[in-house]
């Protein structure tokens, strides 16, 4: 590596995939760690940047025993890191008609009643690759407090990790999910603004005036656009 | 972390701040803008582009990676595939599991027809996914579709095809009714109303969000609906090739399970490609915000089965790529971050460019500061512009950071940068191919029966630039009317009686008379990071 015009010794870091040891560039990712090592990786890689959740990662420092776990894409390697990937995870995903649930307590209770199964050992909460307090989402869903529990679920990229932990069985990402889906359906207030555009070029309202925009020769067109005003 | 220079310069950029508040950069003149991209947007470097050597573009430019793959023999061209082994068979056959393709599949099983859905990676697991700052949508009282059209014909360039754009802009708010009938979560103020934000390029506060996760709020509930309809997923299995029947219509599909390497054959009485961008391609070497499956494979195949493109030679690098830490390099900074008040500075802490240009114009003006007015600050993988993040706090009020953008935030927390306390590098990035396989107005292609595209495989509809939250906009609208008129069709089709590969031989045959001798196979399916070890 060439640096302000000298030559100096990367920085290098022993890290072990699969209780295998390599030497890798101490600044990269768990991801392009295993790339460098020489993987070509299949299973365990999607949008590299974490928002896809398919690069759960399980690991320990050496002289450690507290397990951890991450994204791989969105952590550096550590020296003497034993990484195991968990590129998938039998969650538990039940099948609803959304047209016809309702937010009620009964739901929870019918499709996932394993959250009421909760130990309460927070292990899903330790786990978690996106710090969410997810012991606490799964409580507000026990208790039908949908909102809450859509916003402490907010940020889940679904990784699994949460369920590869827990003693319950339960397949928290599922929860949160029908959870946001409920509020943004049934709870949150309607956006009137949307539903009235929405039905205005259902009817055809707006056909007429959007040909006349369509039949306008390019010039007048340019001259509409370089014209417009900025809503501040 | 950060180097000393880069110290120095953030004083710099601090000691500008109160001013900046009070001004706000000029905006360019349309002349200023055609000569500033002429001379420093990439797609204007010739030198990075080659000739398409055979079939339906022949002679026309394509990006160099593009054009490769494009004068290759297919994977399996001397491959023997028995054809009349079915593995899979539907009405509806969908190649690519993002956005496009969910939403595709959705409408197609409402509608009465078996679907099928193949990826090579998971379903959700695309560009959809990623996509940050949100969607527009003519949803406000001072807007209309006619408004969004004119930002999103003349944002393009007014390459679009009109008779696209307008199903874009007139489906928007129907869309948006049909997600959050879903149950997606938009940002909404306590009575309902949506937040809106504006962005580069548009003339209306017409950005709806889900904070910063809009894309993978919409991609996971769409998800979560395919399942919902039991509709057949199959994972880790990659399209390489179209089947055709004798008449020429498409009719399926060669497949390759990438965990067994077994071939498979699925047949379809109509096809759709959803199969996304090309980000990872890297283009002229540079990085992209796009996901690990990104490389053109729609395409390729479509390409090669007969089809045609359309501004194939056009590529939107994204002005707000992570140019440090390195870890990050290439990963978007939503535009959203500008739309809320950051500007774009070089290492003097001046304002150099109006924060809201469109994607190409704000990219081409990082470039010029950064490689010819060397007003850049350098990094470990070449030079970046800061962006201004602590303005937003200061224009928006404390805590408005975390509410609106935590993906941003979350990002560069893990590698211990407070976006609130100090700006970010950055520099343009890979995000979207602007161009595709063009689409006739039932989202078929043209020389193809029976053949859709949906989604960013498709081109023509924001022409020869995009605006920001038109490509979510993209896949939900036209994802959901290539699996409404996929459906309509199926009753009609009438599949020959022979599945065949003779284009794909044929395309061989073109490609040496042409005098292409090349060994290059193609769909890439995935790029090639992996350190030679040997």
């Amino acid at each position: 590596m060439i640096k302000d015009g000298v030559i100096k010794m990367q920085e290098m870091a022993n890290v072990y995939f699969y209780g295998k040891r390599y030497s890798v560039p101490a600044d990269l990712t768990i991801m392009t760690a295993m790339e460098y090592a020489g993987y070509q990786l299949l299973r365990g890689c999607g949008c590299r940047y974490g928002f896809c959740g398919a690069c759960a990662i399980i690991y320990r420092v050496a002289g450690s025993n507290t397990l951890q776990s991450c994204l791989a894409c969105q952590t550096q390697v550590q020296d003497g890191m034993y990484v195991a990937t968990l590129p998938y995870f039998p969650t538990v995903k039940k099948v609803y008609d959304m047209e016809t649930v309702k937010p009620e307590e009964q739901l929870m209770m019918q499709l996932y009643p394993e959250i009421y199964a909760c130990i309460g050992c927070n292990a899903c909460t330790k786990a978690c690759s996106k710090e969410l307090n997810v012991m606490q989402y799964i409580a507000y869903a026990q208790r039908n407090e949908l909102e809450k529990c859509a916003n402490e679920s907010f940020d889940c990229v679904s990784c699994g990790i949460c369920a590869s932990r827990c003693p319950a069985g339960i397949s928290h990402p599922m929860v949160g999910l029908l959870a946001r889906r409920l509020v943004g359906k049934y709870i949150q207030p309607e956006a009137k603004h949307m539903k009235v555009k929405a039905a205005s070029v259902r009817n055809g309202e707006l056909d007429a005036i959007m040909a006349e925009l369509l039949a306008k020769p390019l010039d007048e067109i340019k001259e509409l656009y370089n014209a417009r005003d900025i809503e501040k | 972390m950060l180097t000393e220079q880069m110290l120095e310069s953030i004083k710099k950029v601090e000691a500008t701040r109160p001013e900046r508040l009070k001004t706000e950069p000029r905006r360019l003149t349309a002349e200023e803008k055609d000569a500033l991209l002429r001379e420093f947007h990439p797609d204007y470097k010739d030198h990075a582009f080659d000739t398409i050597g055979i079939g339906p573009n022949k002679g026309e430019r394509a990006p160099q990676e593009l054009a490769d793959l494009l004068n290759s023999n297919s994977l399996i061209h001397d491959v023997d595939i028995n054809l009349d082994k079915v593995d899979y068979e539907a009405d509806v056959l969908i190649i690519g599991g993002g956005g496009a393709g969910a939403a595709a599949a959705v409408e197609a099983h409402l509608a009465g027809a078996s679907v099928l859905i193949v990826t090579k990676l998971r379903l959700g697991d695309a560009n959809s996914m990623m996509a940050q700052g949100g969607i527009q949508a003519a949803t406000k009282e001072n807007d209309s579709p006619m408004q969004h059209y004119l930002d999103a014909f003349g944002g393009g360039h007014y390459a679009a095809k009109p008779e696209l754009l307008k199903r874009l802009v007139m489906d928007g708010p129907g869309c948006i009714e049909w997600l959050n009938n879903m149950g997606v979560l938009f940002d909404k103020e306590p009575d309902g109303t949506m937040v809106t934000t504006g962005g580069g390029g548009i003339s209306r506060k017409r950005l709806l969000a889900s904070k910063d996760y809009t894309g993978m709020e919409i991609m996971r509930v769409l998800r979560d609906e395919v399942r919902n309809l039991e509709i057949p997923v199959i994972e880790f299995t990659a399209a390489l090739d179209l089947l055709l029947d004798e008449n020429g219509n498409a009719a399926g599909a060669v497949l390759k399970d990438l965990e067994t390497g077994e071939y498979k054959i699925a047949k379809g009485k109509t096809v759709i490609i959803a199969t996304g961008g090309a980000g990872r391609l890297h283009y002229q070497g540079f990085p992209t915000s796009n996901h690990y499956g990104a490389t053109a494979d729609g395409l390729i195949m479509a390409y090669r089965a007969g089809a045609n493109l359309l501004y194939q030679d056009t590529i939107q690098y994204h002005p707000t790529g992570v140019a440090y830490p390195v870890q990050l390099f290439g990963a978007l900074v939503t535009e959203k971050v500008r739309a809320i008040g950051a500007m774009l500075l070089n290492i003097d802490g001046e304002a150099f460019v109006h924060p809201l240009e469109t994607r190409d114009v704000a990219a081409s003006a990082i470039i010029r500061e950064c490689n010819q007015r060397n007003r850049g600050i350098p990094t470990p993988n070449g030079y970046g512009a800061w962006l201004d993040t602590p303005l937003i706090d200061m224009i928006n009020g404390k805590g408005f950071i975390q509410k609106s953008i935590p993906a941003v935030y979350g990002m560069y927390k893990n590698y211990g940068i407070d976006v609130r306390e100090i700006p970010v590098l950055v520099y343009p990035t890979i995000h979207y191919q602007n161009g595709g396989m063009e689409i006739d107005a039932d989202a078929t292609t043209p020389k193809i029966k029976n053949l859709f595209v949906g989604g960013e495989a498709s081109g023509g509809i924001h022409g020869r630039n995009r605006v920001l939250g038109n490509s979510v906009l993209d896949f939900v609208v036209f994802g959901r009317f290539c699996g409404q008129q996929a459906a309509k069709k199926v009753p009609e089709v009438k599949l020959g009686k022979k599945l065949s590969l003779e284009h794909v031989y044929d395309y061989s045959k073109a490609l040496k008379e042409a005098g292409i001798e090349t060994d290059r196979r193609s769909p890439k399916l995935f790029p090639d990071y992996t350190r030679e070890v040997n």
